[in-house]
């Protein structure tokens, strides 16, 4: 009894514990080398501490800035940020979501095994930031322990299995039916910018016609856009909100310094925070993989989406610029919408944008990839501010999530979450069977237009 | 030999990369220690080969390293058929 409370107490409710036993078992099932399992062990445990570390950075440089949003425009402010809000709620949330990563992974695996809808989502960070978004929203509904997990699993499993599955009629169209699907949490986004994109584009000629100067190559860089755009923002918000709104943080310096340093601060919190991603994600990814290939090996590996760019490259720049335009319009409607100001981030626009842009264009040529990824911009702009009611405390944060499925599948659990545990559990299964059920008749009826059959590439 | 697989974020489809080249060098029986990098880090860390997407070889062309461009990220074919001629120098 004292050990199994030892281990219980001591062990799994450490989150880096937890999750360098998952990644353990996961090495040991594939077996491999004794040297491999322990240092990929070790770097997961090591991962997860760094990544604990960005946290309390990026805690540190957010506080002035609900201060000054306050101050100079009267709103709750925020900026979608998926590593900020996922390291910031791995503090109370941490030992949840990581089993239920664990869980919606196993979920996965048995969907593809026993449905049409055979796609292995392989997207780590994004399985991650969505047992997150789960173990948040059902926490701050009052369902804990053992159901959170298990209902946070069947969920996640879900939404990995069905959104590859709903994507990929486009997909096939974006890739020239390239053996992999789409596995990111955007997918509704990308799906309503196909659509857009069909609807809009006829004879629209594509956008790989249009030339592009590759002296737009810094937009690919994550970070740098990221510290960009915060130190932009928080400059600007420090002279419209005054020295006054941050004066208990400045200690006598300069006021748009501070907030300079700060959005400087920002960036940093967030290469931490990816670093420790990185890690994470190393061993568990290539795991996932080992273990998926020996379970369902004739499945399609659902990847993330740059891995859709190299297909129009031009359509990314065209999908960023359209989206960050929606987002950037969208702004300026959340105040009398009544809703939190969400600011645009630069990550999830570009990489959510770009996307959009690149499905817009395989269905719409220019007109489709432009009007698609703005509707996306707008959507990923009045989604984030819509989920912060499902978020509890986090929900005050000033970041969210940033991405479209992460929020939709956010507030339906969080409606889910409301009806007590035995309707919880009712309401999973059925909303799960008929998303299961929709995404395996819409794979058997793209298996039927196309007889290939896709396979891993083992 | 050090080999670089090379994205935006250093951890979703330079593990792509990084997966489609492991299995790729176990076909040839080649042993080699396969890492991710963001396009950030990549500019500072040392590698033998450097693999990616267009749009970051260009970034990256200046670190006199071979540097090998994909198309599609799981084929296995491509990545053969471009990395066999430069790791068999």
């Amino acid at each position: 009894m004292i050990v199994l409370h030892f281990i219980v107490n001591e062990i799994l409710s450490q989150p880096p514990l937890l999750v360098g036993i998952m990644a353990l078992i996961g090495l040991i099932a594939l077996r491999k080398s004794v040297s491999d399992t322990v240092t990929g062990t070790l770097k997961v445990i090591v991962g997860f501490l760094i990544l604990t570390g960005g946290s309390n950075i990026i805690s540190g440089a957010l506080s002035p800035f609900g201060n000054m949003v306050q101050a100079g425009l009267h709103l709750h402010g925020v900026v979608p940020t998926n590593e900020a809000i996922v390291a910031l709620a791995q503090k109370s949330f941490g030992a949840q979501t990581a089993i239920i990563m664990a869980l919606g992974f196993v979920v996965n695996l048995i969907l593809a095994r026993i449905t049409p809808a055979k796609f292995i989502f392989l997207t780590g960070h994004h399985l991650f930031f969505m047992a997150t978004v789960l173990a948040v929203v059902l926490g701050s509904a009052g369902i804990t322990g053992a159901n959170e997990s298990i209902i946070g699993g069947i969920l996640l499993g879900t939404v990995g299995t069905i959104m590859p599955a709903f994507v990929h009629p486009f997909m096939r169209k974006v890739t020239g039916g390239a053996e992999f699907a789409l596995g990111h949490f955007n997918s509704l986004g990308y799906i309503i910018s196909a659509a857009v994109g069909k609807a809009v584009g006829k004879n629209s000629r594509t956008t790989e016609e249009i030339k592009v100067s590759p002296k737009v190559g810094f937009l690919r860089d994550s970070l740098v856009m990221t510290t960009l755009t915060m130190i932009i923002i928080y400059v600007v918000l420090a002279v419209i909100a005054g020295a006054a709104s941050i004066v208990s943080y400045t200690q006598g310096s300069n006021y748009v310094m501070f907030a300079l340093t700060q959005g400087l601060t920002f960036g940093a919190g967030i290469a931490v925070v990816l670093m420790g991603v990185r890690m994470i994600l190393a061993e568990i990814v290539p795991a996932f993989q080992g273990i998926a290939l020996k379970i369902v090996p004739n499945a399609l590996p659902a990847l993330d989406c740059p891995t859709t760019f190299p297909f129009a490259p031009t359509a990314v720049i065209v999908g960023f610029i359209s989206s960050l335009i929606g987002g950037l319009i969208g702004m300026f409607l959340m105040g009398p919408l009544g809703l939190a100001l969400i600011i645009p981030g630069m990550v999830p626009h570009f990489f959510d944008g770009g996307t959009a842009g690149v499905f817009g264009n395989a269905t719409g040529g220019r007109r489709g990839a432009a009007i698609g990824s703005f509707i996306n911009g707008l959507l990923i702009t009045v989604l984030p501010a819509l989920l912060l009611a499902s978020l509890g405390k986090l929900g005050l944060a000033n970041t969210t999530f940033g991405d479209a499925d992460f929020c939709w599948v956010g507030i339906l659990t969080g409606g889910i979450a409301k009806t007590g545990i035995a309707g919880a559990y009712i309401l999973t299964i059925v909303v799960s069977a008929i998303f299961v059920a929709l995404a395996s008749l819409v794979t058997v009826k793209v298996n039927k237009r196309s007889t290939q059959s896709a396979s891993f590439t083992a | 030999m050090k080999i670089l697989a090379v994205c935006g974020m250093g951890f979703g489809s330079s593990m792509v990369l990084r997966m489609t080249i492991e299995s790729v060098l176990r076909e040839l029986g080649i042993t080699a220690t396969v890492a991710t990098a963001d396009i950030g880090t990549a500019k500072a860390e040392t590698a033998d080969i450097i693999v990616t997407s267009s749009e970051f070889a260009t970034m990256l062309a200046d670190k006199n390293v071979p540097v090998i461009t994909i198309t599609n990220y799981v084929d296995k074919n491509e990545m053969k058929e471009k990395l066999q001629p430069v790791v068999q120098k």
